[in-house]
C-alpha cells in the first residue's frame, strides 16, 4: 500500500540524513521526499511517499518517532488529505508540435513558464497520477527534461499537523 | 568568568558526577586533556586501543548505574572507536563518548585526521552533535547526558572541535532540559496494564521472557517479586541473565540458540508469554514462521515502541519503564490470586523437560569448557562479575555460570563484538573496585584487544583471565563441523604466542593448566594467592567440545540439537 508520511522535524543540519539513513539503513523505501522549513524557521516540514505492509508502515513510523530530531509524524494517508505534486517539463515546441504543445498544456491545465522558437517549458501540478498522464499523453521523443518536486500532502479540514 | 571550551568539557563532566573518563589523547583533544592535567575530580584512564575505551566505559555501565564515558580524538580515534559504540548501541548501554574534531574552518577541507564523525556514527548512536559554537556546548553536554540515561538509553556521541575548545564563552550549566522533539514515555498506559493482569490471572501455561531491559531498568527486584508472586517460570535472554535469580527453582534458563531444552520449549508451547525488556530477536525465538504456529497470548512491556510487535504480534502491549509497569502489576493481582494454583499440570510437564537435562556434557581426559565454568563458578562462590568475549565460551559461560544478580554478566549480545572481553572487565573493576573480575575468552577473541593487559598493568587491575584455549576459532568451526561437512576454512589459529610469558611480559602473572584436576586448585590459587595480580589462565581445552543445545539459524525453537543427539 502507498502512504504519505508527513513529518515536523527539528531545522538542523544532518535531520535530513538520519531520515534518510533510517530509511536505507532498515530497507525501507523511498518514492518521494520533500522538505522545507515550514513558518517556523525553527522547524521542517518533510513528505515521504514509502509503501509497505500494515506492520512495515508501523515499524516506520515507530522508527521515525524515536529519531531524537523528529518532533511529529502523521500518516496523511490514514485519513481524508489532499496531495500535490509540481512538476517543470521541457518539450519540443516547433512546427505543427508547437501548436499540439500549447493545447495538451491547456487541456491538463499546465501553464507554459518559458517559451523559446524551439521549445516550452511547461509547469503542471497535481497528484502525481495526472503528472503520470500527462508525461503518458505526450509523444515521449518531444519530452526534452522533466523535473518533479515529489508529493506535498496535507490532511483535510481540522487534521492539523503542527507543534 | 570567561572559561574554554576545554575547561567547559571538564565542569560538565563535574557537574554530571562523572568519576572516570575512558580515553586516548590526540591533536583535536589537546586542549581537553591540558584541563584534565589541572585537575583530579575526574580521572582519565588511559587505554591502549580507542575501541578499548569506548568497551570499558560500556561495562563501566553496564555493572553499575552510571553512564559510561569515553573521549577520544579525530579521525582515526574516533573510526577506531565506532565498534564500541555500535555494541553499546546494539545493547542499548547509555554512553556519552566526546570526539576530537579538526577547527571548525578545516572542517570539510580534508584536514589531517579528519573524518565525518557525525556521518560515520550516525546509525549506530541514539543520537549525535556537532558543536558549531562555544556557547552550545555546555548545553549540548547536558543533552547528551539527558538523551543517552532517558527512555531506551544508548549511546550519545558529541564532536567537538579544536577551537570550540579554544573559544571561551560564560559557563552555565543547565540543571535540566526541555526537548520538545524528545519525550520518552514513562508510565504505562493502565487500561493495557489492567488487561494484561486479567490475562496472567487466567493463563494455563504462561512463561515470563526477560530480556536485557530488565537489568538496564534495574527491574530485577519487581521481577522477581512479580514472578514469585504469579509463580510462573521465568525464561532469561543472554542480556537478560541476572534479572531473575539463575538458583531459583522457577527460572528454566536461557532460552534461544543454545538455551536449555525446557526453556525453549516452555516459550513455544506457553499459552502466554509476558515478555519484559526483550525483543524476540532472531537467536530468540529462532524463525518466527516456526514460532507463530502455535496458539498464543503475548503481552510485551518495553520502553521503546518500536520493539513491539516488531518480529511477532503482540496481542497486548505496554509502553512504558519496566519496573514502573510491573509495579502497578503488582497492585492489580486480585488479593485471592493464588500462585501455582491452576499450573500444576505445566510445572509437571517443564519438570519432564528438565528432566532430558540438556546441559549435560561427557567429560574426556582433556579439560571440558564447560567444566572450567563450573569450577570457576563454586570458586567465586557465584559472586564474581564475569566478562566474555564473544563465541563457545561465551555460550559456555551464560550456560554454566549461574547470575543470581543483575549487572554481574557483561558481554556482547547484540552486536556480538570479539575483543570486548579484557576492556569490559577493566571497565567493571573501574565501577566496582572490590569485586573479583573474570574474563571469560577465547585465544581467537583475547587477541583482539590483547594491547589492554598494558592498561590492566598501569592501573593494576587483578583481572582473572580464563582464556578457553582450543586452538579453534570454536564457534566457527562448530558451524563448519555442523554445516559445512567439515570443511574448517580459516577456523584454525596457529602461531599462538605462548600466552603465560606474554602475561609476564606485561607483569602479569600466567598460568597454563592443562589437566581436568588441575583447573580447581589453579582457579583457587588466581582468586586468594594471586588475588590482587591480573592472572592470564590458559586453560588447554579439549578442541572437540561443541556447545548445546542448538537451534540452527533459522530452525524452530523445538527443532533443538542435543548433545545425547549425537
Amino acid at each position: 500500500m502507498r502512504h504519505i508520511i508527513s513529518i515536523l522535524l527539528e531545522n538542523e543540519a544532518g535531520a535530513l540524513s538520519r531520515v534518510a539513513g533510517l530509511f536505507s539503513a532498515r530497507g525501507y523505501n523511498i518514492e518521494t521526499l520533500t522538505v522545507a522549513p515550514t513558518e517556523d524557521a525553527s522547524l521542517s516540514r518533510m513528505t515521504i511517499v514509502t509503501r509497505g505492509s500494515d506492520e512495515v508502515l508501523e515499524q516506520i513510523t515507530k522508527q521515525l518517532n524515536k529519531l531524537v530530531d523528529v518532533v511529529k509524524v502523521v500518516d496523511l494517508s490514514e485519513a481524508a488529505h489532499v496531495e500535490r505534486e509540481l512538476m517543470l517539463i521541457k518539450v519540443r515546441a516547433t512546427g505543427k508540435d508547437r501548436e499540439e504543445m500549447k493545447r495538451m498544456a491547456d487541456i491538463f491545465r499546465g501553464r507554459i513558464i518559458d517559451v523559446t522558437e524551439s521549445t516550452y517549458v511547461i509547469e503542471l501540478t497535481g497528484t502525481s497520477a495526472k503528472l503520470d498522464s500527462f508525461i503518458n499523453a505526450l509523444d515521449a521523443g518531444l519530452i526534452l527534461e522533466t523535473v518533479r518536486t515529489g508529493v506535498s500532502g496535507i490532511g483535510r479540514g481540522d487534521r492539523i499537523l503542527k507543534v | 568568568m570567561m572559561i574554554t571550551g576545554a575547561e567547559i568539557v571538564i565542569r560538565c563532566l563535574q557537574e554530571e558526577k562523572v568519576e572516570h573518563v575512558f580515553g586516548y589523547p590526540g591533536g583535536s583533544v589537546l586542549h581537553i586533556y591540558d584541563e584534565f592535567f589541572k585537575q583530579d575530580q575526574v580521572k582519565h584512564i588511559l587505554v591502549r586501543h580507542e575501541q578499548a575505551a569506548v568497551h570499558a566505559a560500556d561495562a563501566y555501565s553496564r555493572s553499575s548505574q552510571k553512564v559510561g564515558v569515553a573521549l577520544v580524538t579525530s579521525g582515526p580515534g574516533v573510526t577506531n572507536a565506532v565498534t564500541g559504540i555500535a555494541t553499546a548501541y546494539s545493547d542499548s548501554v547509555p554512553l556519552v563518548v566526546l570526539c576530537g574534531q579538526v577547527p571548525t574552518h578545516y572542517i570539510g577541507q580534508d584536514a589531517f585526521q579528519e573524518c565525518d564523525t557525525v556521518g560515520i556514527t550516525r546509525p549506530c548512536v541514539k543520537h549525535n552533535f556537532l558543536v558549531k559554537d562555544v556557547k552550545d556546548l555546555a548545553v549540548t553536554l547536558k543533552k547528551a547526558f539527558h538523551i543517552a540515561t532517558t527512555g531506551r538509553p544508548g549511546p550519545v556521541v558529541v564532536d567537538i572541535p579544536k577551537d570550540i575548545t579554544a573559544n571561551k564563552c560564560e559557563f552555565d550549566y543547565p540543571k535540566a532540559v526541555q526537548m520538545r522533539s524528545y519525550n520518552p514515555v514513562v508510565k504505562g498506559h493502565l487500561g493495557q496494564i489492567k488487561k494484561a493482569v486479567q490475562l496472567l490471572q487466567e493463563a494455563k501455561r504462561p512463561i515470563i521472557y526477560t530480556g536485557g531491559g530488565v537489568i538496564l531498568s534495574d527491574a530485577a527486584e519487581k521481577l522477581t517479586q512479580l514472578a514469585r508472586r504469579l509463580g510462573f517460570p521465568v525464561t532469561n535472554t543472554l542480556m537478560g541473565l541476572g534479572g531473575y535469580p539463575a538458583t531459583d527453582r522457577q527460572n528454566v534458563g536461557m532460552l534461544g540458540m543454545h538455551g536449555t531444552y525446557e526453556a525453549n520449549m516452555s516459550m513455544h508451547y506457553a499459552d502466554l508469554i509476558l515478555a519484559i525488556g526483550a525483543r524476540f530477536d532472531d537467536r530468540v525465538i529462532g524463525n518466527p514462521e516456526h514460532f507463530g504456529e502455535e496458539q498464543r497470548k503475548i503481552i510485551h512491556i518495553d520502553i521503546d515502541p518500536s520493539s513491539i510487535s516488531k518480529r511477532v504480534k503482540v496481542d497486548v502491549p505496554i509502553v512504558g519503564n519496566v519496573p514502573d509497569v510491573l509495579d502497578e502489576m503488582l497492585k492489580l493481582l486480585d488479593e485471592g490470586f493464588k500462585a501455582d494454583a491452576g499450573l500444576a499440570d505445566w510445572w509437571k510437564q517443564i519438570d519432564d523437560w528438565r528432566g532430558r537435562d540438556s546441559l549435560r556434557y561427557k567429560q574426556s581426559d582433556l579439560i571440558m569448557p564447560q567444566f572450567v565454568v563450573e569450577k570457576l563458578y563454586e570458586v567465586t562462590g557465584g559472586e564474581a562479575f564475569i566478562t566474555s568475549d564473544v563465541g563457545q565460551h561465551q555460550m559456555f559461560a551464560a550456560q554454566y555460570y549461574k547470575f543470581d544478580k543483575p549487572r554481574r554478566w557483561i558481554n556482547s549480545g547484540g552486536l556480538g563484538t570479539m575483543g570486548v572481553g579484557l576492556p569490559y572487565a577493566m571497565g567493571v573493576r573501574f565501577a566496582n573496585p572490590e569485586a573479583p573480575v573474570a574474563c571469560i575468552t577465547g585465544e581467537g577473541s583475547i587477541q583482539m584487544c590483547i594491547q589492554e593487559m598494558s592498561t590492566c598493568k598501569q592501573f593494576e587491575l587483578p583481572v582473572k583471565i580464563i582464556n578457553l584455549n582450543n586452538g579453534m576459532l570454536g564457534m566457527v568451526r562448530q558451524w563448519q563441523e555442523m554445516f559445512y561437512s567439515k570443511r574448517y576454512s580459516q577456523s584454525y589459529v596457529t602461531s599462538l604466542p605462548d600466552f603465560v610469558k606474554l602475561a609476564e611480559s606485561y607483569g602479569h602473572v600466567g598460568m597454563k593448566i592443562e589437566k581436568p584436576e588441575d583447573v580447581e586448585p589453579a582457579l583457587r590459587k588466581a582468586f586468594t594467592e594471586y588475588k590482587d595480580r591480573l592472572v592470564f589462565m590458559d586453560f588447554i581445552i579439549d578442541p572437540t567440545a561443541n556447545v548445546f543445545p542448538m537451534v540452527a539459524a533459522g530452525k524452530g525453537l523445538t527443532e533443538m540439537i542435543l548433545a545425547e543427539d549425537l
